[in-house]
C-alpha cells in the first residue's frame, strides 16, 4: 500500500522521510518537483502523479507537501484520506501540524508514523488509542519524565484497541462531567449580480466536547431530524437507530470530536442572512467602488464578524476608499481588498465607497471581481435544526449539558 | 522530549555555518544533523554508557538522522546492542533503526533475532505484537524459517492484536521469499476464518496481496465478512469492499442483464426510493420479457449490497468511494443512484479528495445510463473561484456531461460567468465545454454559436483564439448558411496571433471558399506576404488554402499558389517542404496533366466527417472505479481488471457453512414470511413454493405479526430483537428468492428450534400500547446495558465460536481486565448479589450408558455452584464409573461440537480408572443462555463416544438475593415483551409456602426474595452466561389457583420457565 512518505516544505526541502518497506531513494521526488514547477499555486499540483515505477500521491496542508509513494495499485482516496488523518493527528498532538511542530517533535512524529502504519497498511489511526500508546508532549510530563525516567510510551496495549468501542479509552474520570454540543452550519452560496441566489445550500456539523466519566451512552434527539438530507457519522453513532428512529445514539469518544456532518438539500429554500449591494465600475485609468452590506433574513439575530474580501483585477494599482464602519485594507501585491465590517447595524447600513486607480495605459478590466463574504450569527442554525434533548444512560451522575448554535458563511460568493 | 528538541536545535545552530552536503538541503530549515564522523563517535559512547537517558538521547539523535534521510548505518553495531534495553522508549527507537538498516547489515542484524524470539513469548500482547512486527520487517532472508515459525504461532495467538500483526507480516514474508506462498496461503486461510473485526480487515489485505485469485478461500467466509463489515475498522472496510466487488463479479449474475431490453425507460432513478424502484423494475422486467426466466438476485448478492449501504454514511472518503464503486459495478442500475448523494457530500472535503471524487464522477457521467443520478446535484458542480485549476476543469467536464435540454440554459448561463474569469486556461476550457454542449444538444447549437461569435470580439486574445477553434469545429458539423461567420472570422486573421486560431481560420476559409469567393484570395495574398514569419502549423494551413483556392479559383490564385509553394520549398521544416512537394504535384504538375491532377479536386475538397466532441473521460470506465489505474488512466502495476459477470451463476451452496449461522437462519425466516411474493414472479417458482406455502403459511403469518411488534419496541430489545430487525429489513429490501431454499434446507431445522421460542413469547405479549408507556422508564436505567449487550451480541451472533473476549475470560483473568470495554459484568447491579443455591439436586442424569460405553458409564449432575473456570459457565459434575474389570485409561474430552458461541472447559485427563472404580470431575459449559445441547466426545485410550448434555432451563440460572424494593424496581423495568405469565392450579395439599418454595428451588436455581405480602412468592436469579436478571413471581389466590409471572430479557428462557413452573406446581 503506502511504501514511503516524504515531507516537503514550501522551499522544496525534503525534511523528513519514512519508509515502511524497503528504502526508496528520495530522488523519486524529482518527478514531484517537476509537476510542482508547472503549477501556478501549491494547490494546483495534481494530487496523483504517475512516474515510471512509482505513483506519488500527495496532499498539501500546513504549507507542507506530504508525498506518499506507492508502487502498486491502491485506491487513491485510501492514501489521501490516510495522509489527512496523519496531519490531523499531528495537529492533535502538537497544536499545529506545521513544519516547526514536526521538526521540534520529530521523535514523536516518527513513533506515530511507525504506529499508524505497518507494512504500508494502517494499523492504529484512532487518536484516542494513539494517545494511550504514545503520550502527547506537554511540559509537565517532560519534567516528570526527566525526573523519574519514565517514558512517553505505554507498555501495555490500549484497552480500546480490542474493544467494541475502539474510539473510547477506559477508565475516564472527570470531576465536572460536561457535554457540549456545537451545531455549526455553513451557508455555501453563489449570489448573482441582481442579488438572486444562483445556488445555496447548507452544510452543518455537530462538534462535541464531551468530558464524561466512565462509559456513558448518550442519545441526542432533534426536534426536526427530517430536514437532514445527507449525513455522515463518527463511527460511534449507531446507524440502525438513526435509520429507525432518527436519533443519535452513541458512546462518545473522550474529548473533542465531530459527531456528524450533514447536508441540508438545496431543494429547501435557504434563508440568506445578508445581502451585498455592489457597484463597481471601471473606466480608463480608474473606477468607482461602492459596496453596501445589509441584513436580510436573520430571524432577529445580530450578524457579526462580517468580513468582505474581493480579489481585484491585476491592473488595479490602488484603492482609496472610505468605510462608514470598520476598517479596510488593500494589499497592492496580491490585489486583495479586505473590509472588516464587524457587526451590522440594521439602522445604519455599513458602506464602503471610493475610487480605484488603475495602471495607466492598460485597458480597464471587462469583468468585475467576485466578492466573498464571511459572517457569523450566534445562537441560530439557519436550517432550523434544533436539538430536542440529550439523555445519558449507563452512568449515575448528572452531566452538565450545553448546546450552542452558530451559523456562518462557508463559501459565500457574490458575483458583481 | 525537550531534551531531544533542544539538542536538535543546538545541532542545527552548530551546523548552520558548516557546509552541508551538496544534495541534502542546506537551507536554514535543512538538515537535522550532519553526517559528521566525530559526532558518531560521540553517539557511540553515549550508546555504550549504562545510563538510560544518555542512550535515549543518542537514539533520539540517530532517529533524527534516519528521519532526515542521512546515512547512519555505521552505528549499526552500537545500536543493535541496545535491543535488549529495558527502557521501552530506547527499545522502540532501536526497533525503528533496525527496521531501516537491517537489510544493509544482515550479519549484525542476526544478533538481535534471539531477543525477538524471546519477546514473542512475552505475556504482554503488545510486546509480542511489536516483536513480530520488527522481526517480520527486517528483511533478512536468512531468518525466513524463523519468521515462518513465529508467524504460525502468532496466527493462533489468543490476542487479536497479535493476530492482526501476524496478518500484516504475511505480505512482508512473501516479498522476502515468494517460495513460501503455499504455506502462507494456509496461514491466510486460518486468518480469514477469524471472527474478530480487528483481524479480518488485515487478513483480507494479506489475501489481496498474495492470492487475490483464490476465491475459494472466500466462499466460506463470505457471509461472515458481509456481516462483520460495519464493525471493521475503516481501512479494513475499504480493502474488504474492493475484494468483495471482485468476488461478486465472479460469483453472481449480472443484475442488469435484462436492462438491455428495458433500457430506454430508465432515465429517472434519481431520488427514488430504492425499494419502490426495485419493485417497479422487476414488474417492468416481467412485463417486457415474459418468456425469459426472470432474474433473481442471489440472496448473498443482496446481503452484500445491503450491508455495504450504511457505509455510504462513513466519514472516511475512501470507504464511501469503495461502496460507490461496489454499487456501480455490481448493483442493479436502479440502485446505483443511492451513491450520488454520498459522492456529492465528499465534495465538501479537502481538495485532494474533491479531485479524486470528481474524476470518478466525471467517468460516471459519461455513462448515459447512470448520468441521471447526478442531475439533481447539478449546482453542486458549479465552479467557485477558489477551486484549484484541476478541480475546475473536472467540474466543467461534469457540467458538460450533465447538460441536457432542460438544464442547458442554466449551464450556459453559468458558463458565461466563467468566460470572464481571469484564468486563461480555464476560459479556454469553458469555451471548449460550450462547444461540446452545442454539438451534443442540437436545440442550443445556434445559441451557442452566436454566443461564441460574440466572444470573437472579446479583448482577450486567448478567448478569441479558443472560440475560433471551437467555432471551426461547430461549423464543420453544419456548414450551411454561416457565411457571415466565416467572413467575420476571415477578418480576424489580420489581428489574431495565436497560431492554432490562425490555422483554424485558414482551414475554414479554404474549406468553404465557395461561400466567401471574394475574401478568400485576398486572405491568401495577405498570408503569402507574411508566410516566412508564421508558425509551422499556420504555414501548413496556408499551403492547404493555396492548393484549394488554386483548384476552385485558378484564375486569381494560381500565381499566389506558386509563390507560396516556392517559399515552402525552402522552408526549414521538412514537413512543410514535403507538403509543398506533394501539393505541387497535385495542383500544378510540371509537365502534362498527371493522373493525380485529375483527382485533385476530389482529394482536397472531399466532404470531411464532422469531428465528434467527446468527453476525455469517455474511455475511463474500462478501469475499476476509484482505482489508481482509473485516476491515471493507465494500468498501474498490480491492477487486475474486474472480471465480467459469469453467464451462469456458479454453485451458490459453496458459501454455506456447516455450523448453522445466525444470519443463515435469518434469511430463511424471512423467506417464510414472503412466499406469496415470490409466486408472483414466475410460474415455475410458484409450484416449488406452493408445497412449502401450506406448511409455512401459519407460522409466517404469526411471525410477520411479531416482527412488526418487535419493531415498535426495538430499542429495549437486545440480541433477539436485532435478529428480528435484520430479518425484517431483509423481508423488505430483498426482492425474494427461491434459490436459497434447497441450498440450506438442512440448516432450516436447526434454525427453527432456535427461533421458535423466540417468537412465541412475542405473540403473547400485551398490546403495544402498554409497552410504549413503560418504555421511558425502562430506558432510563437499562438503556446502556442493553445497548452494550447489543454490541456484544453483534460479535457473538456473528461469530459462532467463542469471541476472543470470552476466550480470554476463560483463560487468563489478567487479560480480561484489558477488555473492560467488552466486559459483561459491568452491568451487574450492585444491590444484587449472587448467593448459594437453595437446593442442590442429587439426581444425576445419564451421559453415557455402560452398554454403549463398553463398561464405562458416565453421569452428569448440575452442581449449581459457581464454576471454577469462569463465571459465565454452568458447572457440571461428571462421574465416570468403570463397570469392567480392567482399567480404562486416558479418559478425556475429545472433539467438541458446540453451538455458536458456546464454550466448554474440559477436565484434566484421567490417566487411569481402575476396574470397578469411579471418579468425579467437573467441567464448565457456557450455554450462552440457550437450552441447546452441548455435544462433545468422551475419549478413552482407544474409543470415542459421542455424548450430549442438554441443560434444563432452570440450570441456566444462578440464584441471587435482593431486597423486595429492588425486586419490584427491577420487575417494573422488565415489562412488556420481557414478561411472561401463566396460570396453574395448585393441589390444595401442596398449597403452602414451604412446598411452593422448595418446588421452585428444585426446578430452577433461584433464591427466594422476602415478600411482605401473603400468598405472594418471589424468586430471583440471573442467567449464568449473560448475567441477565430473571424474576419469578407466584401469586396464589383463594381457590388454589396461582398466577405465575416470569420477567427476564431472555424471552425464550422466560417462556420455558413459565411452562415448567406451571407443570411443577400443578403436580399432585
Amino acid at each position: 500500500m503506502i511504501h514511503s512518505l516524504f515531507m516537503i516544505n514550501s522551499a522544496g526541502d525534503i525534511f523528513m522521510e519514512k519508509h515502511w518497506k524497503s528504502v526508496i531513494s528520495r530522488s523519486v521526488c524529482d518527478y514531484f518537483f517537476e509537476e510542482q514547477q508547472k503549477a501556478n499555486s501549491p494547490e494546483d499540483v495534481n494530487p496523483v502523479i504517475s512516474t515510471p515505477h512509482h505513483y506519488l500521491i500527495h496532499i498539501y496542508r500546513e504549507n507542507i507537501y506530504f508525498v506518499a509513494v506507492c508502487t502498486t495499485e491502491v485506491p487513491p482516496l485510501f492514501v489521501i484520506e490516510f495522509l489527512h488523518r496523519v496531519v490531523d493527528t499531528f495537529t492533535d498532538y502538537f497544536g499545529d501540524g506545521g513544519e516547526t511542530a514536526i521538526k521540534d517533535n520529530y521523535v514523536i512524529v516518527y513513533e506515530l508514523l511507525e504506529e499508524m502504519l505497518d507494512n504500508g497498511f494502517p494499523l492504529a489511526t484512532e487518536s484516542n488509542i494513539l494517545k494511550e500508546l504514545i503520550k502527547p508532549p506537554n511540559i509537565l510530563r517532560t519534567v516528570v519524565n526527566t525526573v523519574t525516567g519514565s517514558s512517553n510510551l505505554a507498555d501495555t496495549l490500549p484497552t480500546g484497541q480490542l474493544s467494541n468501542v475502539p474510539w473510547r479509552r477506559a477508565g475516564v474520570k472527570y470531576t465536572n462531567n460536561e457535554a457540549y454540543f456545537d451545531v455549526i452550519e455553513e451557508i455555501d452560496a453563489i449570489i448573482d449580480k441582481q442579488g438572486s441566489t444562483v445556488f445555496a445550500d447548507i452544510q452543518g456539523v455537530i462538534d462535541c466536547c464531551v468530558k464524561l466519566s466512565g462509559m456513558p451512552d448518550l442519545t441526542l434527539s432533534f426536534m426536526n431530524p427530517r430536514i437532514l438530507d445527507d449525513v455522515s457519522f463518527h463511527p460511534c453513532v449507531r446507524f440502525k437507530r438513526w435509520e429507525s428512529e432518527r436519533v443519535l445514539s452513541f458512546v462518545p469518544p473522550d474529548g473533542n470530536f465531530r459527531l456528524i456532518s450533514y447536508h441540508v438539500g438545496s431543494q429547501n429554500m435557504v434563508a440568506i442572512p445578508v445581502y451585498v449591494k455592489p457597484n463597481i465600475s471601471f473606466r480608463e485609468g480608474g473606477g468607482r467602488f461602492d459596496v453596501t452590506v445589509g441584513p436580510k433574513q436573520t430571524m432577529g439575530k445580530l450578524v457579526e464578524s462580517v468580513v468582505i474580501t474581493c480579489a481585484m483585477p491585476k491592473v488595479v494599482l490602488n484603492m482609496n476608499l472610505t468605510p462608514t464602519q470598520g476598517t479596510y485594507t488593500f494589499d497592492p501585491v496580491a490585489k486583495v481588498l479586505t473590509w472588516d465590517v464587524g457587526k451590522i447595524n440594521p439602522q445604519k447600513l455599513p458602506n464602503l465607497r471610493g475610487n480605484i486607480s488603475l495602471q495607466s495605459g492598460s485597458p480597464p478590466p471587462e469583468s468585475n471581481p467576485a466578492i466573498s463574504v464571511q459572517f457569523k450569527i450566534q445562537q441560530m442554525a439557519v436550517s432550523g435544526l434544533k436539538v430536542n434533548r440529550l439523555d445519558m444512560y449507563g452512568e449515575k451522575y448528572k452531566p452538565f449539558k450545553g448546546v450552542k448554535y452558530l451559523t456562518k458563511a462557508g463559501n459565500f460568493q457574490v458575483r458583481t | 522530549m525537550s531534551n531531544g528538541g533542544g539538542s536538535y536545535n543546538a545541532q542545527n545552530d552548530s551546523r548552520a555555518g558548516s557546509t552541508g552536503e551538496p544534495d541534502m538541503g542546506t537551507e536554514p530549515t535543512g538538515g537535522f544533523f550532519s553526517a559528521d564522523y566525530k559526532k558518531h563517535d560521540d553517539l557511540k559512547q553515549m550508546l555504550d554508557s549504562n545510563k538510560d537517558n544518555l542512550k535515549l538521547e543518542a537514539m533520539k539523535r540517530i532517529v533524527g538522522m534516519v528521519a532526515k534521510g542521512k546515512d547512519a548505518s555505521d552505528l549499526f553495531a552500537a545500536v543493535v546492542k541496545n535491543v535488549v534495553s529495558k527502557n521501552i522508549e530506547v527499545k522502540k527507537l532501536v526497533y525503528v533503526y533496525l527496521v531501516r538498516y537491517a537489510e544493509e547489515q544482515q550479519d549484525l542484524a542476526l544478533l538481535s533475532i534471539a531477543t525477538f524470539q524471546r519477546a514473542l513469548k512475552d505475556p504482554n500482547q503488545l510486546i509480542r505484537a511489536s516483536a513480530l512486527r520488527v522481526l517480520s520487517s527486517i528483511r533478512v532472508p536468512v531468518i525466513v524459517p524463523i519468521m515462518m515459525l513465529a508467524l504460525k504461532d502468532s496466527v493462533v495467538d489468543m490476542s487479536p492484536y497479535v493476530r492482526k500483526t501476524a496478518a500484516h507480516a504475511i505480505p512482508k514474508l512473501y516479498s522476502l521469499d515468494p517460495e513460501q506462498k503455499d504455506q502462507l496461503i494456509q496461514v491466510i486461510e486460518k486468518l480469514l476464518a477469524d471472527k474478530t473485526t480487528l483481524v479480518v480487515g488485515s487478513a483480507v489485505m494479506a489475501f489481496e496481496e498474495l492470492c487475490p485469485d483464490r476465491v475459494d478461500l472466500i466462499h466460506k467466509n463470505y457471509r461472515k465478512l458481509c456481516n462483520l463489515l460495519v464493525d471493521v475498522e475503516e481501512w479494513g472496510q475499504v480493502v474488504i469492499i474492493n475484494m468483495l466487488t471482485r468476488y461478486a463479479r465472479t460469483q453472481f449474475l449480472d443484475p442488469n442483464q435484462q436492462d438491455v431490453v428495458a433500457d430506454d425507460d430508465k432515465n429517472f432513478y434519481g431520488d427514488e426510493d430504492e425499494k419502490d424502484s426495485e419493485e417497479e423494475e422487476e414488474d417492468e422486467e416481467k412485463e417486457k420479457t415474459p418468456p425469459k426466466k426472470p432474474y433473481m438476485m442471489d440472496p448473498d448478492h443482496r446481503l452484500l449490497l445491503r450491508n455495504t449501504k450504511p457505509l455510504l454514511q462513513s466519514r472516511n472518503a475512501a470507504v464511501v468511494m469503495a461502496v460507490a464503486q461496489l454499487y456501480h459495478h455490481i448493483a442493479p442500475k436502479s440502485e446505483v443512484g443511492l451513491v450520488a448523494k454520498a459522492l456529492v457530500r465528499l465534495l465538501r472535503s479537502h481538495r485532494e479528495i474533491q479531485h479524486v471524487v470528481l474524476s470518478n464522477v466525471a467517468t460516471l457521467t459519461t455513462i448515459r445510463k447512470v448520468r441521471g443520478m447526478f442531475e439533481p446535484y447539478l449546482k453542486s458542480f458549479f465552479v467557485r473561484p477558489s477551486d484549484p485549476i484541476h478541480v475546475r476543469t473536472l467540474k466543467l467536464e461534469i457540467l458538460t456531461n450533465l447538460a441536457t435540454e432542460t438544464s442547458i440554459s442554466t449551464i450556459l448561463r453559468e458558463f458565461q460567468t466563467y468566460v470572464t474569469s481571469s484564468d486563461k486556461d480555464f476560459v479556454a476550457a469553458t469555451i471548449q465545454a460550450i462547444g461540446r454542449c452545442a454539438s451534443s444538444i442540437s436545440e442550443v447549437t445556434e445559441t451557442c454559436l452566436n454566443g461564441l461569435v460574440g466572444l470573437l470580439s472579446n479583448r482577450n486574445e486567448y478567448v478569441v483564439a479558443e472560440s475560433v477553434v471551437v467555432i471551426k469545429k461547430l461549423l464543420q458539423m453544419q456548414p450551411d448558411s454561416h457565411s457571415e461567420i466565416i467572413q467575420h472570422m476571415a477578418k480576424l486573421a489580420d489581428t489574431i496571433t495565436v497560431p492554432m486560431a490562425r490555422a483554424s481560420i485558414l482551414w475554414m476559409v479554404g474549406e468553404y471558399s465557395d461561400r466567401v469567393p471574394k475574401i478568400a484570395p485576398d486572405l491568401l495574398r495577405k498570408m503569402a506576404k507574411n508566410f516566412i514569419n508564421e508558425e509551422d502549423i499556420v504555414k501548413l494551413q496556408i499551403l492547404n488554402l493555396a492548393a484549394k483556392l488554386c483548384i476552385t479559383n485558378p484564375k486569381q490564385t494560381k500565381l499566389l499558389c506558386q509563390y507560396v509553394l516556392n517559399l515552402a520549398k525552402y522552408d526549414q521544416n521538412y514537413d512543410i517542404r514535403d507538403r509543398a512537394r506533394f501539393i505541387r504535384q497535385l495542383v500544378s504538375p510540371a509537365g502534362e496533366k498527371g493522373a493525380l491532377g485529375k483527382h485533385a479536386k476530389k482529394i482536397f475538397l472531399a466532404s470531411k466527417p464532422a469531428p465528434v466532441l467527446d468527453s476525455s473521460f469517455k474511455d475511463r470506465d474500462q478501469w475499476q472505479l476509484g482505482s489508481l489505474s482509473h485516476m491515471i488512466n493507465q494500468r498501474a502495476s498490480g491492477y487486475s481488471p474486474l472480471p465480467d459477470f459469469p453467464a451462469t451463476a456458479p454453485d451458490p451452496t459453496v458459501r454455506n457453512v456447516e455450523v448453522p449461522m445466525p444470519w443463515a437462519e435469518k434469511t430463511h425466516k424471512k423467506k417464510a414470511g414472503k412466499p406469496k411474493k415470490e409466486a408472483f414472479y414466475s410460474d415455475e417458482e410458484e409450484e416449488s413454493e406452493s408445497e412449502s406455502d401450506s406448511e409455512e403459511s401459519s407460522s409466517s403469518s404469526s411471525e410477520s405479526g411479531s416482527e412488526s411488534e418487535s419493531e415498535d419496541d426495538s430499542k429495549s430489545e437486545s440480541g433477539s430483537d436485532k435478529e428480528e430487525k435484520k430479518s425484517d429489513e431483509e423481508a423488505e429490501s430483498s426482492s425474494s428468492s427461491s434459490s436459497e431454499s434447497e441450498s440450506s434446507s438442512e440448516s432450516d431445522s436447526d434454525s427453527d428450534s432456535e427461533s421458535e421460542p423466540d417468537t412465541k413469547p412475542q405473540k403473547k405479549t400485551p398490546p403495544p400500547k402498554s409497552k410504549s408507556s413503560a418504555k421511558p422508564k425502562k430506558e432510563a436505567k437499562q438503556e446502556v446495558s442493553l445497548l452494550d449487550l447489543e454490541d456484544i451480541d453483534m460479535s457473538s451472533t456473528s461469530a459462532p465460536v467463542p469471541t476472543p473476549a470470552s476466550a480470554l475470560d476463560v483463560l487468563s483473568p489478567s487479560l480480561a481486565s484489558d477488555l473492560q470495554g467488552l466486559s459483561i459484568n459491568d452491568k451487574k447491579d450492585t444491590a444484587i448479589s449472587v448467593t448459594t443455591p437453595m437446593f442442590v439436586s442429587t439426581t444425576s442424569h445419564e451421559l453415557l450408558h455402560r452398554m454403549t460405553g463398553e463398561g464405562l458409564a458416565a453421569n452428569y449432575r448440575f452442581t449449581r455452584g459457581t464454576c471454577i473456570y469462569s463465571t459465565s459457565m454452568v458447572p457440571v459434575e461428571l462421574t465416570f464409573t468403570n463397570h469392567t474389570d480392567s482399567p480404562v485409561s486416558n479418559i478425556r474430552i475429545g472433539e467438541k461440537k458446540l453451538q455458536a458461541g458456546m464454550t466448554l472447559q474440559e477436565f484434566p485427563e484421567i490417566p487411569t480408572l481402575p476396574g470397578g472404580g469411579s471418579m468425579s470431575v467437573s467441567i464448565g459449559i457456557d450455554f450462552k443462555d440457550t437450552i441447546q445441547p452441548a455435544n462433545f466426545q468422551i475419549c478413552t485410550q482407544d474409543r470415542k463416544y459421542n455424548v450430549s448434555i442438554k441443560p434444563p432451563v432452570g440450570e441456566l440460572l444462578q440464584a441471587v438475593t435482593m431486597s423486595e424494593a429492588d425486586f419490584t424496581a427491577q420487575q417494573s423495568k422488565l415489562t412488556g415483551m420481557n414478561e411472561n405469565s401463566g396460570k396453574a392450579s395448585i393441589p390444595s395439599q401442596h398449597n403452602n409456602s414451604k412446598t411452593i418454595t422448595s418446588r421452585i428451588s428444585e426446578l430452577a436455581n433461584v433464591a427466594p426474595v422476602f415478600s411482605s405480602q401473603d400468598g405472594l412468592y418471589r424468586f430471583a436469579g440471573k442467567t449464568v452466561s449473560g448475567g441477565t436478571l430473571l424474576l419469578v413471581t407466584v401469586k396464589v389466590g383463594e381457590d388454589n389457583s396461582a398466577s405465575i409471572t416470569v420477567n427476564c430479557e431472555k424471552m425464550a428462557i422466560c417462556s420455558m420457565l413459565v411452562k415448567e413452573v406451571k407443570q411443577k406446581l400443578s403436580q399432585a
